[in-house]
């Protein structure tokens, strides 16, 4: 069956504020899944509470808007009793960083076959504009009048740590990459965590601008592309090499181009990864997007399916009548 | 009116018959609060020795954590078990995994009542105890009853252990012990010489003497060792040595019983007069794994189990996890929330699923308990309650999470609540649990405690073929022209369809936010909310259309009614039994559904002049009693970390009747 984008749409209105990157993100999925054929009965989408949780309202799919925080954990029982099924885990960077941190490092320790997309606007826009998890130390929000003193998640290096074998970054405005990254990360199979850096025109605005600015752009946005050299700038004139165990900036012209970083995705370590996750701690410079890590390792739910295979196989198919008899039993006349 | 004497026919298959049990007891002048037999009524002899006949015996083993009782304890329930005794068992264990050595808090301990006749409870006072070290005698002396036959590990009773335990001289020299018939066995050296040539050597040559403990026991008993010998064998097939040193060591307790002087008697319980049947030792968590196994398999759908570690519900996962081959899965979550949204997305995704916890963990899992209200998703939530609030007593059984499981959730959401009442029960508890989830299309809490958890009991297993099928409504196509409805109801049971993903035509959203009747769409109508919230319980309030009525248990028209639920069954039951053969006049019903209550309750409480509740907390089922049914209630209440005796029921009856 071939679907256009109107066939992932559904009649509900779409509330997010006008100018939110939301409605961006929204289109980039629909299309996606439209031109790359996903069968739409086999797609569920599952949200925390926030406004990028209102999602699967309006993905015709089937979907849960479920609890903050919570669902990577739910997706985790859909995907884990389901491996049939295309799984998707929409939330920001509060609902999936701060209150519910915990389900998120674990579904993607696990490696569950997930497509977790992190809308990250660094703020707390449903709750009305307090500092999240990812909001830069000093922010002056509502909660912090005198500058956030909380130090900020870096959510590819949080995924690294937490064994993920598959993270990326892109950005909402630019569709193209967000297109490319979203195919890389539905092929994947395992946990898959892209970092949507999401613009909050309301309480955060221009939070990315040095990664979306006409001119800064050029500056600032290092495209890590798999088996290519780490250059960028509006000349490419800026290069990453490795420097005592670190990923540095250089001058291109400055360093010998065999030294320059050709980026691996698929190194099984995850050294190089990290190293260049640490390029930049939020999009206030030069920043990575793209896929830092893309490895094959086994795959939660496959491995649990393939035991109940294995289970039945060895031992045929479960007997109610062996079960309860498995003890030992006697019989009174 | 006035409630008949009703016998407990409407049981579904499986539960135990007790029909019966009270006239058999009261025809044979049986008096069950009379002390045991130390002065027995039947001597006989075997090649010398004086053979006792009891109609039943308390043992209790008890020792160090370390010693090994638990499986002493549970060994010797097997052979008893199949020797035909009917049984009950009380496990205690301290709550650390090893408390210091030689210590009170580290005395871990197992009781079995077995009998010639249709027992209910572990018993209250044992006639023998086991105690392996000072501390365990200085923790269970005072229950030994007078005249009891106590053997002591006498070996472990040195200076050092006497002080940690507390005794400022060794009470198996100075007096303390004249009143019972003791048995100083050198335990350690009869151990050290059965294991030599074994290869077990060092520190773990003593670790032989639990079986060399229950060698001797089950010579008191006259049981031989092959079952015990068998369950070695398998247990221990890898480690050679270690098989070999607690086959000797069994063998040489058993020996040490026939050749000794020191034991003149051995007793002998006969095998208990069952209802016929096929019949298995079971505990409470392995018959509640099978339950929910047995529910997924009636209804067709795979089963889907996520927990995280808690005592005393751990052993269900450990249980569910052993059958894959019945397409179970099971999922170790990072927390408590995780466990219950693993369950509810696994339940979106077309599973029987379920979640498992103690106390603290359902106060975690409420959140989550309550979109599963909202989205209307089947779901079973097991609480194995413990000791509370907080960490409170982990290991030791209450029944104070009946409020918190009723009504701990936020807003408006009722829900299905139900309880076991004992091991076996559980099997069946778990498979209304799972009927009602599925049926009504609702999360149901199932009410289990630490007590029916690790506690056993032989169980008539049920016609596994005239179980029931489970019905979940299930859609296979759109239900309302070319459109799928998601809140369209079945109007008898109020349920909404279950479409799973995967199914072509039925995609749909569901969520926490409230939805509109019908459509399901995010709604924030004032009249709608209202319509939902009415809807919501009026779909609960009805299943108590189609659960079992109250069976009440009074065959000569008391004034008084006594009400139990959950693991108080069998000593209240008991205790009833108790009365009534002291004279007193009493009714007895049991509570399996707490939430909604049967249909006839109101009717059955409104025909006493008195209820009487005995509860493990302070008095949460008589407030939703007094509440619900504006009718006074007796409390009788304990939270002690131990079961009611079944004397103490007695006693509060005679109290009450003035008798």
């Amino acid at each position: 069956m071939t679907y256009t984008r109107v066939d992932f749409q559904t009649d509900q209105e779409v509330r997010w504020c006008p100018g939110c990157g939301d409605y961006t993100i929204l289109a980039s999925v629909q299309n996606f899944m439209a031109n790359a054929g996903i069968e739409r009965e086999k797609v569920v989408f599952v949200s925390g509470i926030g406004c990028a949780a209102r999602f699967p309202y309006y993905m015709n799919v089937y979907g849960m808007h479920a609890i903050h925080g919570r669902a990577p954990a739910i997706a985790t029982g859909v995907a884990a009793t389901n491996p049939e099924l295309s799984v998707w885990v929409v939330g920001g960077d509060g609902d999936l960083l701060s209150i519910g941190g915990n389900h998120l490092i674990h579904a993607i320790r696990r490696n569950l076959d997930l497509t977790i997309l992190l809308f990250n606007n660094q703020i707390y826009g449903l709750t009305k504009g307090q500092y999240s998890p990812t909001s830069e130390p000093g922010k002056a929000t509502k909660s912090s009048p005198a500058g956030s003193i909380d130090h900020a998640f870096n959510p590819v290096s949080l995924a690294l740590g937490a064994e993920a074998s598959f993270v990326a970054r892109t950005l909402d405005m630019d569709r193209k990459h967000t297109t490319a990254i979203l195919q890389a990360a539905h092929a994947h199979r395992g946990s898959a965590l892209i970092e949507i850096y999401q613009n909050c025109n309301v309480f955060n605005d221009k939070a990315f601008i040095q990664l979306t600015g006409k001119t800064e752009r050029y500056a600032n946005r290092i495209d890590l592309v798999h088996g290519a050299p780490i250059i960028f700038g509006a000349q490419k004139e800026k290069a990453v090499v490795w420097a005592g165990g670190r990923a540095e900036i250089v001058d291109r012209a400055s360093v010998n181009p065999s030294d320059i970083v050709v980026h691996d995705a698929h190194a099984q370590d995850a050294s190089a990864a990290f190293a260049l996750s640490r390029l930049s701690h939020g999009p206030y410079g030069p920043t990575p997007l793209g896929v830092f890590r893309s490895v094959r390792r086994p795959v939660y739910d496959e491995v649990l399916d393939e035991e109940v295979s294995r289970s039945r196989a060895a031992r045929g198919e479960g007997d109610l009548k062996a079960l309860v008899t498995s003890l030992g039993t006697w019989t009174v006349d | 009116m006035r409630f008949a004497a009703r016998s407990e026919a409407r049981r579904a298959p499986g539960s135990r018959v007790r029909i019966g049990w009270k006239e058999k007891k009261v025809d044979s002048d049986h008096n069950p609060t009379a002390p045991l037999p130390e002065a027995p009524g039947v001597p006989g002899t075997n090649g010398g020795v004086r053979v006792d006949r009891a109609d039943r015996m308390v043992i209790r083993f008890a020792g160090d954590s370390g010693d090994g009782m638990q499986l002493a304890g549970n060994r010797f329930t097997d052979a008893a078990a199949i020797f035909g005794n009917d049984l009950a068992t009380l496990p205690t264990f301290p709550a650390e995994i090893r408390a210091p050595a030689g210590t009170l808090p580290g005395v871990s301990s197992f009781q079995i009542q077995i009998a010639d006749w249709d027992i209910l409870t572990p018993g209250d006072r044992p006639g023998v105890l086991v105690a392996m070290n000072p501390a365990a005698l200085k923790v269970h002396l005072k229950d030994l009853r007078d005249g009891g036959i106590l053997i002591i590990n006498k070996e472990a009773f040195d200076e050092r252990n006497l002080y940690k335990a507390g005794f400022e001289s060794n009470p198996v020299e100075d007096g303390t012990l004249s009143g019972y018939d003791v048995h100083a066995v050198p335990m350690q050296t009869l151990t050290k010489a059965a294991v030599k040539g074994t290869g077990v050597s060092g520190r773990a040559v003593l670790r032989s003497k639990n079986f060399l403990a229950l060698g001797l026991i089950l010579w008191m008993f006259g049981r031989d060792t092959k079952v015990t010998e068998a369950w070695v064998a398998k247990k221990f097939a890898k480690l050679e040595a270690v098989k070999n040193a607690n086959l000797a060591a069994l063998k040489a307790g058993y020996n040490y019983g026939i050749t000794t002087g020191s034991f003149a008697r051995q007793i002998e319980v006969r095998p208990a007069d069952l209802p016929p049947g096929t019949y298995t030792n079971v505990n409470g968590n392995a018959a509640l794994s099978w339950g929910l196994i047995a529910g997924a398999q009636l209804a067709g759908l795979p089963l889907f189990y996520a927990s995280y570690p808690i005592t005393p519900a751990s052993e269900i996962l450990h249980e569910l996890v052993r059958h894959r081959n019945f397409g179970v899965k099971t999922f170790q979550a990072e927390d408590e929330i995780a466990a219950a949204g693993a369950a509810l997305g696994a339940s979106f995704a077309g599973s029987l699923a379920v979640t498992g916890t103690s106390g603290p963990g359902l106060s975690l899992k409420g959140e989550t308990i309550s979109l599963a209200l909202m989205t209307e998703l089947p779901m079973v939530i097991v609480d194995v309650q413990r000791g509370g609030p907080s960490t409170g007593l982990p290991t030791k059984p209450e029944q104070s999470d009946l409020f918190l499981a009723v009504w701990g959730r936020h807003g408006e959401s009722p829900l299905p609540v139900v309880a076991a009442s004992s091991p076996s029960d559980a099997f069946e508890v778990a498979i209304e649990a799972c009927r009602i989830a599925l049926k009504y299309m609702t999360p149901v809490i199932l009410l289990s405690d630490g007590y029916i958890a690790t506690g056993s009991e032989p169980w008539r297993l049920p016609d596994i073929d005239a179980l029931p099928e489970l019905v979940a409504p299930l859609a296979t196509g759109p239900n309302a022209g070319d459109r799928f409805l998601p809140y369209l109801r079945d109007m008898e049971t109020m349920a909404r369809p279950w479409a799973i993903p995967g199914v072509p035509g039925l995609e749909h959203r569901v969520g926490g936010l409230e939805k509109e009747e019908v459509t399901g769409n995010v709604s924030y109508d004032p009249a709608n909310h209202q319509l939902m919230t009415d809807i919501r319980a009026w779909k609960i309030a009805n299943i108590a259309n189609d659960i079992p009525d109250v069976e009440v248990d009074d065959p000569d028209g008391a004034d008084l009614l006594v009400l139990s639920w959950g693991s108080t069954f069998s000593a209240v039951r008991a205790g009833v039994g108790n009365a009534r053969n002291q004279g007193a006049s009493v009714a007895y019903a049991r509570i399996r559904y707490l939430s909604p209550f049967p249909a006839n309750m109101a009717t059955v409480l409104s025909s006493y002049r008195q209820v009487l509740v005995p509860e493990l907390n302070m008095g949460q089922l008589s407030r939703m009693i007094k509440a619900e049914f504006v009718t006074p209630v007796l409390s009788v209440n304990k939270v002690e970390g131990q079961p009611f005796t079944s004397t103490e029921i007695a006693n509060e009856i005679m109290k009450v009747t003035g008798q």
